[in-house]
């Protein structure tokens, strides 16, 4: 750390710094080091999902069903482009060929496009957040069950004149947004969620939802113009040859009806359905549940619909484009706020608070002053400005007054990073308790709900509570977010040192 | 972001989480964005009521204006198509500079207005979008207990 180097105190901190944390180091010239001890975001992230290409792409945990999809459209096109397209478009027209590529390359691109990008994943809540939500459902509950899990809870919103029960999600510790829903495959609350699609192998949500609902449609029409193209092509030849010598010439077409037939069926009844769910907006889990049916009451309507169907299909389809929540390719920092907070809990935020100078630093100064503008003004008074030899006891204090009085003072140090990169940030591994694989959670896995199309598991996300072996850990880990932090013989002396901090800087 | 800030925070963090106040979303009006304007109790000895809402409501007109469906966000959604979604790659959709607009005016409202008053306003956007998470630190001088803190800037990490 070049601050810490300039202050001259770099050798006791780095002893306080040393115990916590191996990756960590106080010298400038181990800085790539540092910076490859850096996870991504991705890296940490607590659903249960795939990143590739660093965190780029993102995809449900099995993709089995996804890389078949993947053979039967690749396959099936290859062969229809060579066996069948030299015959069409020499006996009726080049431009078949020229369609069909292009069918097949939009189709292809919708989805990709549909499998890799996040479908609108809400990110857990932080343990702030959480503490607070349930602060305020035990005020309006009445606290006091102990032992276990207290009733489901919803909060009631009215939205357009419907009332709309949000539930609350045991696993992100978040209150749903309204047609929002937790997947249990991958294990995160979807924003607008539709279903989750193992033959795209990712959930389709908000985000990716017109991509998928134009990758069936596309998809359509590549297996009808194949299908027909094909039939067309045997035929053709059996005018010259007959039928029998014309399926022997061109062995391929045969598989290529084969598949085409079974494939029309079930994809154009999927656009079908889709597209009356888009001219209502409807999600296909609110179809199923019937959340919006007439026969659930008279007074029941879509509060979401635009009243009209062209408004509906354009702003399904055409509306603006949020962007993903998750921000996979960020940098843990050390003082992001993450869901799972580790087991060592003291520990790991004392020793990575001292690395966070270089994070920022204009940031650094300009925030630090403007808020101690507000703090500071009184402590003025009780002044003693000796303040790094205080700092060192405690690990988590040792970097205090230590950098950024030179950094006030003086030129700062220009950043050794672009902000993105800046932080040192420690790697917070994700909490044992929960594994990257929990085993209670396999089981939700097979777990596929009777689907009413042919071709489409449509699995109607549960409303999740956490599993039983999921909630001890919960609580522990609140608890252990906080326990740590708070000891009641130090609190007087973190005080005053941190009184003597705030003075420091604000008397520069 | 405040390196000491980091540390000031942790030591505030460390002594007391539960001055941090949440402003919920409100969905009255479906699922666009858009967020509580009523006033939390912990905030009133902090700054005054008008201040807060009319912040609260600006970061409300910003995101209404980057979820518009209109002809703006039609067109970009027709030619977005048109190429593939390919355009995105030279092109910021329009809801992302909103979001940068917002996250300067988040800045600036904590330099001349939060942070005088010991407040600090995150970005809802590293928040997932479901709270705006307001810090409020408290002056040491005046009373024993401290307050909760976060890490306030948008910059960090994204």
């Amino acid at each position: 750390m070049y601050s810490l180097k300039h202050l001259g105190v770099a050798e006791p901190m780095r002893e306080c710094e040393y115990s916590q944390i191996s990756t960590r180091s106080s010298t400038p010239m181990e800085s790539p080091h540092k910076r490859k001890s850096l996870k991504k975001k991705w890296q940490a992230f607590q659903g249960r999902n795939k990143f590739y290409c660093d965190g780029r792409i993102m995809m449900a945990r099995q993709t089995g069903v996804f890389y078949l999809t993947l053979v039967l459209i690749v396959v099936t096109s290859g062969l229809f482009f060579v066996f069948d397209c030299p015959f069409l478009s020499s006996h009726l027209t080049p431009a078949i060929p020229v369609m069909g590529g292009v069918l097949f390359g939009f189709v292809m691109g919708t989805l990709l496009r549909t499998s890799f990008s996040d479908p609108g994943v809400l990110p857990r809540a932080t343990p702030d957040e959480a503490a607070d939500l349930e602060r305020q459902i035990d005020v309006a509950n009445g606290s006091g069950t102990t032992g276990y899990r207290p009733p489901p809870r919803t909060r009631e919103v009215v939205i357009n004149g419907q009332t709309v029960k949000l539930k609350y999600c045991f696993t992100c510790k978040i209150f749903r947004p309204p047609r929002a829903s937790h997947c249990s495959l991958c294990d995160n609350c979807v924003e607008r969620f539709d279903h989750h699609c193992p033959w795209v192998g990712n959930c389709v949500g908000r985000r990716n939802y017109r991509f998928f609902y134009m990758f069936i449609l596309s998809l359509s029409f590549l297996t009808l113009f194949i299908f027909s193209f094909v039939i067309t092509h045997v035929i053709l030849r059996s005018h010259s040859i007959g039928f029998l010598s014309a399926l022997k010439d061109s062995p391929a077409s045969v598989l290529e009806v084969v598949v085409c037939f079974f494939s029309v069926w079930s994809i154009v009844g999927l656009s079908g359905f889709h597209t009356y769910l888009i001219g209502s907006n409807q999600t296909t889990n609110e179809d199923i549940k019937g959340s919006w049916s007439s026969k659930r009451g008279k007074d029941n309507y879509n509060p979401y619909s635009h009243g009209n169907l062209f408004t509906n299909c354009c702003a399904a389809l055409c509306g603006p484009l949020p962007p993903s929540l998750i921000d996979r390719r960020g940098y843990v920092l050390p003082n992001t706020p993450l869901p799972a907070p580790p087991t060592n809990g003291i520990t790991m935020y004392g020793a990575t608070q001292s690395q966070s100078h270089m994070c920022d630093q204009d940031q650094c100064i300009q925030s630090t002053k403007f808020v101690l503008q507000a703090a500071a003004t009184p402590l003025l008074q009780s002044a003693e400005p000796r303040l790094v030899t205080e700092e060192l006891p405690l690990p988590g204090r040792t970097s205090l007054g230590g950098p950024c009085p030179s950094l006030l003072l003086g030129q700062p140090t220009p950043p050794t990073s672009t902000p993105s990169l800046s932080c040192d940030g420690e790697i917070i591994p994700p909490h044992p308790s929960h594994p990257p694989e929990p085993p209670h959670l396999h089981p939700h896995a097979p777990h596929h709900h009777h689907a009413p199309h042919p071709h489409h598991h449509f699995l109607t996300p549960e409303e999740a509570p956490s599993p039983p072996g999921m909630l001890p850990c919960g609580s522990p880990l609140s608890h252990s977010h906080t326990v740590p932090f708070y000891h009641p013989a130090s609190q007087d002396s973190l005080h005053e040192d941190s009184v003597r901090g705030l003075v420091k800087l604000s008397s520069v | 972001m405040a390196t000491e800030f980091h540390n000031l925070q942790e030591l505030r963090h460390s002594a007391s989480l539960a001055n941090k106040v949440f402003i919920q979303r409100d969905y009255t009006e479906g699922t666009i964005c858009r967020f509580q304007t009523k006033f939390p109790s912990e905030l009133e000895s902090r700054i005054e009521r008008s201040l807060f809402e009319d912040t609260v409501k600006t970061l409300n007109n910003y995101y209404a204006e980057a979820e518009k469906i209109g002809g703006q966000s039609y067109l970009e959604g027709c030619l977005a198509c048109t190429t593939a979604y390919l355009i995105f790659l030279c092109m910021e959709t329009r809801y992302e500079k909103v979001l940068k607009k917002i996250s300067r005016y988040i800045q600036e409202q904590n330099e001349k207005i939060y942070a005088p008053r010991g407040l600090l306003i995150t970005d809802p956007i590293d928040r997932g979008m479901r709270v705006i998470e307001i810090s409020i630190y408290e002056d040491r001088g005046s009373s024993g207990s401290s307050s909760g803190s976060s890490s306030t800037t948008s910059s960090s990490g994204r």
